[in-house]
């Protein structure tokens, strides 16, 4: 049985997270400082990664910056903003060779591991603000990306959809951030931030890669210290409002292809008792090709390419998402209803519920194959405070039985239906 | 069997030819969870025009069979082969591109009985004109969830752009009209014709013993009989180095414009310069316009770019271009400025020390994808269909002198070979 091999070491103003696997031929280094999702800072935090990839203290530009990367054998770094449940996560990655397969290169993982450490705590600033200049330059290349969002049909319906249906709770805030923010944000408060970040938010960090030959726990040492001052309250969750009735709402577009999306409340999370019963619930009803969802909506009925659902783990949500004709609005809405009653109605065989376990199986051992879903599902447990071993984690999905998936079908309650269509499109149906 | 061991990179691949011309290559990779098998024709979007096996006439088949082709294999009399696999705790896939069809599985337990029903699926068709009118919805579908996305049209708009009549300007997928052309009987004679053994591979990276494998695969093409392996005649229309036209644009209704700078080159088909000009073409597009890049800084100080800019190298027997583009707020000055940079490559001296970072960082993106089984097969496969060893592609790498690139790079561009295309934002209508 593989087994997760991670330990867990409180070092000062961080968690150290060493994980040995002889599975890759390079070392992952992962940092994430989280906090509570809030308008007032979110735009902040997400022109952050853009400025602080401009350069360091001992690589000012971004030339000279990246050309170092260049040198540690194309050392990949990458940072970016996402959600989980109320959280705003901040998260740098970095890949690097692992020196067992390079000739004579017994430093690249201590020159990589310090570049890391430079690019979050040394970054080109003086001691009041960052280069302005950059600043300024970065606001751009944010508010391009911004904009850009609305090209891209499915992120857009999708974000579109969160904004109405969780309009009262943080959720729905865009990790992104907002244009008109942006345009107030000056080298100076984006600094202070930063500062901020660096000595309030809680830092995990992962080490993963093949450490037989290293001492990593020396190597790392003291490098990341910090002073941080004060833990952040993470239970601070809102209540989920009432559902009075279902929101259905429908947007025009200029488009050929409808993007149909429903969004249901779960009320389930990460570290609840009944969570395994949600992921077999949504490999029945729609996460995998042999799922109620793409059967009926696009096997049977040839409305769609895709027809498919997701959960997210620790807010209680569940999407439903599908590209389909303009004119197919209310035929594929109605088949997408009837697959949920048809969960309610405990609709599905022993041997559908065998190979959705199987399935959801797989997935998890596949991710555990990956260097940074490895990470990610460290890092869930964490944050749910529930860590499983992969027996564990088998043994909770294995015991998920037919009444249980019923009680999760019946426990989801759908909340919002977002369509995305063509000009004057679904009315000529 | 053959066995080889390659101890820079500590793998060991086993390969055979089977009687009926089938290639196995296997990698096992013990250290893993998961495998991932890989069935591969040499067939592809571009292979329109062929004499059909059994025939003397060459025939002309409808734009975008190969890929309804691979769709329409999954179906079968009784039963949809996804759920096969599903059954066996596999997830299965399939792509075309221009020139290969892959049909792909990923497991993680039952990897001989998954293996077996990749060769099976594809190696038994079943198609009725029921079944092929119905798939003409969901792949119109498919075409019209990429006519939405502004990069897909900037991508096959700038190929469309350089090349007069080479099926490689064609969508994989065809159009909503070619499709409605496609008959049974047109799948059969491009299946009997391309699915030969002798004009496929398949490819198992993961966890195995390679002697039971190959005993499986062999025993499994012993109980079925092919015709004498065909010589398959394709033919592509003559294609001049010159672009078709110099530049083209369309109109979307789009945030934010896009631009695309293509270089239209000479396919090589001896092996050994096919992968050194790969390998130099690659590196020197992201020595140019990679973050580290001095022309991507040059975007950058002229804000003509965001973060999306991107470049690649698309290289097969039949065709060869190079594309560089992305998000622009002045599409014209882009194709202006990166014209200009791609004309200097002609007196271009690339130094030393900038050709050894490269190279290094090329190697240490070789080991990045050696991480991952699915990597691993489709190079592997990829590679093979070309004649080239992916794991020698270390010592090639390593091999390559900077008089190759500077040669390379001086004769890359001629007066004639470059093209433009850009996505300009339509007026709200």
């Amino acid at each position: 049985m593989i087994e997760l091999n991670e330990e867990q070491i409180d070092k000062k103003g961080y968690k150290l997270h060493i994980v040995n696997s002889k599975k890759f031929k390079t070392v992952h280094i992962t940092a994430k400082f989280r906090c509570l999702l809030k308008r007032e800072t979110v735009t902040k935090r997400a022109l952050l990664p853009f400025v602080l990839q401009q350069g360091t203290k001992r690589y000012p530009t971004s030339n000279t910056f990246r050309r170092a990367l260049d040198d540690l054998y194309g050392a990949v770094l990458s940072m970016d903003g996402t959600k989980k449940g109320e959280q705003h996560i901040l998260t740098a990655r970095m890949t690097i060779a692992n020196q067992n397969y390079l000739s004579d290169q017994d430093s690249i993982l201590t020159d990589g591991l310090t570049f890391f450490k430079e690019t979050l705590f040394a970054p080109n600033a003086t001691d009041s603000r960052f280069d302005p200049k950059v600043v300024e330059r970065e606001k751009q290349t944010l508010k391009q990306k911004i904009a850009a969002i609305v090209d891209d049909k499915m992120h857009y319906a999708n974000m579109r959809m969160i904004d109405e249906m969780c309009k009262e709770e943080p959720y729905h805030l865009h990790v992104h951030g907002y244009p008109d923010d942006l345009e107030q944000i000056t080298a100076e408060e984006l600094y202070s931030y930063y500062q901020s970040v660096m000595t309030e938010d809680p830092l995990d960090l992962y080490v993963l890669g093949d450490f037989e030959a290293i001492d990593i726990k020396e190597l790392i040492g003291n490098l990341f210290d910090r002073n941080q001052s004060e833990p952040l309250d993470s239970d601070l969750s809102p209540e989920i409002p009432v559902i009075d009735e279902v929101k259905d709402i429908i947007e025009e577009q200029d488009l050929q292809q409808g993007k149909l999306h429903f969004g249901y409340r779960t009320h389930t999370k990460y570290a609840d008792k009944d969570y395994p019963a949600l992921q077999v619930f949504n490999a029945i009803f729609g996460g995998f090709p042999s799922s109620k969802l793409f059967i009926n909506v696009r096997e049977k009925n040839s409305l769609a390419y895709y027809a498919a659902s997701r959960f997210e783990s620790h807010k209680g949500l569940l999407f439903v998402f599908s590209g389909i004709a303009p004119t197919d609005y209310e035929k594929a809405k109605a088949i997408i209803l009837e697959q949920m009653k048809a969960m309610r109605d405990g609709e599905f065989t022993e041997a559908q519920i065998d190979e959705a376990k199987r399935l959801i199986i797989n997935q998890y051992k596949e991710t555990l194959d990956d260097p940074f879903g490895m990470t990610e599902v460290l890092y869930n447990q964490h944050l749910a405070g529930s860590s499983r071993s992969v027996s564990e984690f088998i043994e909770a999905v294995e015991s998920v039985n037919h009444q249980a998936i019923v009680q999760m079908a019946n426990k989801i309650e759908l909340d919002t239906t977002y369509f995305l269509t063509a000009k004057g499109g679904q009315s000529n149906a | 069997m053959h066995k080889k061991h390659y101890p820079q990179i500590k793998e060991t691949v086993y390969r055979e030819t089977l009687p009926n011309g089938l290639r196995v290559i296997l990698v096992p990779k013990n250290e893993m969870a998961q495998t991932y098998g890989v069935f591969t024709t040499d067939y592809g979007s571009i292979d329109q025009s062929f004499v059909p096996i059994n025939s003397d006439e060459r025939i002309t088949v409808p734009d975008g069979i190969a890929h309804f082709l691979e769709h329409k294999l999954f179906e079968k009399e009784d039963r949809d082969v996804f759920q096969d696999f599903t059954k066996n705790g596999a997830s299965a896939n399939a792509f075309t591109s221009f020139t290969k069809t892959a049909y792909l599985f990923s497991a993680t337990s039952e990897v001989e009985k998954n293996t077996e029903i990749l060769l099976d699926f594809v190696q038994t068709p079943y198609f009725s004109d029921q079944s092929v009118e119905k798939e003409k919805g969901i792949i119109a579908q498919e075409i019209q969830m990429y006519d939405d996305q502004p990069d897909w049209r900037a991508f096959f708009g700038i190929i469309a752009t350089m090349y007069n009549a080479h099926p490689v300007k064609i969508d994989i997928a065809g159009t909503v009209d070619s499709i409605q052309l496609i008959t049974k009987e047109d799948l059969y004679t491009c299946y009997h014709t391309f699915y030969h053994p002798s004009n496929m591979t398949v490819t198992l990276v993961g966890q195995f013993d390679p002697e039971q494998m190959i005993a499986l695969i062999k025993k499994n093409q012993a109980q079925k009989s092919f015709e004498k392996p065909p010589h398959i005649n394709r033919f592509y229309p003559e294609e001049e180095l010159k672009v078709a036209k110099a530049e083209d644009a369309i109109e979307m209704p789009v945030a934010v414009a896009k631009c695309m700078v293509g270089i239209k080159e000479e396919p090589k088909q001896d092996s050994q310069t096919f992968i050194k000009e790969e390998l130099l073409a690659d590196m020197l597009l992201d020595y140019f316009y990679s973050k580290s890049g001095e022309y991507y800084q040059e975007l950058y100080d002229k804000d003509l770019i965001d973060g999306s800019l991107g470049f690649e190298s698309e290289r097969q027997k039949q065709f060869a271009f190079s594309v560089i583009g992305g998000n622009t707020s002045d599409p014209d000055k882009f194709a202006e400025t990166v014209k200009l940079q791609l004309d200097s490559f002609k007196s271009y001296q690339l130094r030393k020390e900038d050709f050894e970072r490269m190279k290094r960082k090329m190697i240490g993106g070789l080991l990045r994808d050696m991480n991952s089984t699915s990597e691993i097969a489709n190079q592997v496969s990829q590679y093979q269909m070309l004649d080239i060893d992916f794991f020698e592609l270390l010592p090639t790498l390593e091999s390559l002198s900077l008089q190759d690139a500077n040669q390379f790079l001086n004769n890359w561009i001629k007066d004639d070979n470059v093209a433009v295309f850009q996505v300009k934002i339509a007026e709200a209508s």
